[in-house]
């Protein structure tokens, strides 16, 4: 695992992906940042991050669209499959690269707050609320991200997929209120990630919800080992 | 030592590979011998856990690959047909990765030191693969395959598309390997299976068409000795004095030149009938201007196993 990780966190910045997703992710967070709370003076952050989350829909396949369909089409998989190593630990290499990546994108809020900090007082368990929510929420599309990449070895497939998916699981609880059969409203309801994520932002730490994200988190890294197991039976 | 057992391999209705048995022993070069589609890569990927065979048993000294693969794996190095490089590193960082996913236990500086001289790839080391050409990607996806130095090594088509130079350096490496190594290697040229291999495996449409020594191959297809021979004199004469040698079955002209003509002499099977023509030969005063075994070439066994599956098939 770790030499897969080290390698992908290698590869995100040798090749423009890395810098990309970095660049559009601090100069749109710059830019919310600014509108919202610098311009109109608020200490209240939760506009950005309410921004940044829909924004996440758009970068997050771009940051993980190559992860594993790449390795299908230049074959490179061909010397992570033959070396003594699990897939589980191959895919998990994949992701906390990517994870990584993205925490450090996300690492930049926590700037934003301390830069208002210094005109007023501010509400840090709300701010530590909305960072921890919104790493959990970009987590999952991570791991749901590379689930579609194992899927095709076409990597603008890999990304339209991912985008459709994160966006369709963002638009769970909208969907929810649209059913009038309860079970299913229940259940879409429980499903939604806006519904989880929104906990979050008002400063409270529900376990329930961080275990929601990290089954998700786990459920789709599972999912993307058994797509990696199935191609071999092919 | 790899024993393979009924492997077969199925995509979709295509019969890939078609319940093929084979072992090769420690310390054993293997050549894998086949036209392009014949399954040979394929057989390759099911060995080294690539891909899973639809039935039958791969072991690697012993381990089974679909039942322990992780410790199956560690005793193998592939090279597969195109090589898994990552192009956007440099040789030096693919290698140091491949290292450390391979969990390699040698002293990293100096086992990469002396994979690297092995195959001469010292002096691109620093360079990005991307930028190198395609000999050199070949010669960096076999040091891939050497670093941890496993006990086993699957080439598919290693000399592909190297110099005739390196071809031979290759050649002369991979046998020098084979001394304490199981080496398989894969080609569809015979020369190379010829020069390295101890034992060749014939391969068509997915079935085993012959496995033997190269040796043995020969020998087991011509059945007769054969020899080749040009001797200058008229014909009549020759062939009447050829013909009267013991254990002669046919004594046939294939080309002339200058009055010199090139005889394609058949004999029975374990007879040599080289010093007899001499003497002969210079009995009737008609100098010998050259004289050579002429077996069967693997190219000629090539044709007419596959040949003889083909017809096969088609019944
Ligand atoms: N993924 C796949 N899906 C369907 N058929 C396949 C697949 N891979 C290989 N085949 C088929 O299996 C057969 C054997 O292919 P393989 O690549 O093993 O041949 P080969 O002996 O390595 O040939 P070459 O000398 O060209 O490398 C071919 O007929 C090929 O079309
Ligand atoms: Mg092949």
């Amino acid at each position: 695992m770790g030499a897969v990780f080290r390698r992908e966190v290698l590869s995100y910045f040798t090749s423009p992906i890395g810098y990309i997703f970095l660049a559009a992710f601090y100069a749109f967070s710059a830019f919310f940042f600014a509108s919202s709370s610098l311009q109109a003076g608020s200490t209240d952050m939760s506009s950005m991050f309410e921004s940044l989350m829909l924004l996440l829909v758009v970068l997050i396949p771009i940051l993980t669209m190559r992860t594993m369909s790449e390795d299908k089409k230049t074959k490179t998989d061909q010397c992570l499959l033959t070396a003594p190593v699990s897939l589980g630990g191959i895919v998990a290499g994949k992701f906390f690269a990517a994870l990584l990546v993205y925490t450090c994108a996300v690492a930049v809020t926590v700037v934003y707050a301390i830069i208002v900090s210094g005109y007023a007082a501010v509400d840090w368990l709300v701010i530590a609320g909305n960072v921890v929510g919104l790493e959990l929420f970009g987590a999952s599309f991570v791991a749901v991200g590379i689930f579609c990449s194992s899927l095709t070895e076409n990597q603008v497939v890999a990304a339209v997929t991912s985008f459709i998916s994160t966006l369709a699981l963002t638009m769970l609880s909208l969907v929810s209120n649209l059913v009038n059969w309860e079970p299913l409203q229940k259940l879409l309801a429980t499903l939604s990630f806006y519904d989880r994520y929104a906990g979050f932002t008002y400063g409270m730490f529900d376990l329930s919800n961080v275990l929601f994200f990290v089954s998700a988190i786990a459920v789709f890294l599972f999912f993307t080992v058994r797509v990696l197991e199935k191609r071999r039976w092919a | 030592m790899i024993e393979v057992q009924e492997l077969t391999k199925h995509y979709g209705l295509k019969r890939a590979v078609d319940g093929i048995s084979f072992t090769a022993n420690d310390g054993e070069i293997l050549g894998f011998l086949g036209p392009n589609g014949a399954g040979k890569s394929t057989t390759m990927n099911m060995l080294t856990g690539y891909i899973s065979s639809t039935s039958g048993k791969a072991l690697i000294d012993g381990v089974d690959i679909l039942e322990d693969p992780i410790k199956a794996k560690k005793n193998i190095g592939y090279l597969p047909e195109i090589p898994p490089l990552y192009v956007d590193m440099t040789v030096k960082e693919y290698l140091n990765f491949i290292y450390d996913l391979k969990k390699c236990k040698l002293p990293r500086v100096s086992h990469l030191n002396d994979v690297c001289s092995l195959v001469k790839i010292d002096h691109v080391y620093n360079r990005v693969i991307k930028n190198l050409s395609k000999g050199y990607r070949q010669r960096v996806g076999l040091a891939q395959a050497l670093v941890g130095n496993p006990p086993v090594l699957i080439l598919d088509e290693p000399t592909v598309g190297l110099d005739p130079k390196q071809i031979i350096e290759i050649r002369t490496l991979i046998k020098k390997l084979g001394k304490n190594h199981t080496v398989i290697l894969s080609s569809h040229i015979l020369s190379e299976v010829q020069a390295v291999c101890d034992r060749i495996v014939v391969i068509s449409e997915g079935k085993i068409v012959a496995n033997a020594t190269e040796h043995d191959l020969s020998d087991r297809l011509t059945g007769a000795h054969i020899l080749s021979a040009q001797i200058e004199g008229d014909y009549e004469t020759v062939a009447k004095a050829v013909l009267n040698i013991e254990g002669v079955e046919v004594c046939k002209q294939i080309n002339e030149r200058d009055g010199v003509i090139e005889y394609r002499i058949e004999c029975e099977t374990g007879t040599d009938i080289r010093r007899e023509l001499f003497f002969a030969m210079s009995k009737i005063g008609c100098p010998i201007m050259e004289l050579k075994n002429s077996e069967l070439s693997l190219e000629e066994i090539f044709i007419r196993l596959t040949k003889g599956s083909d017809i096969k098939e088609e019944q």
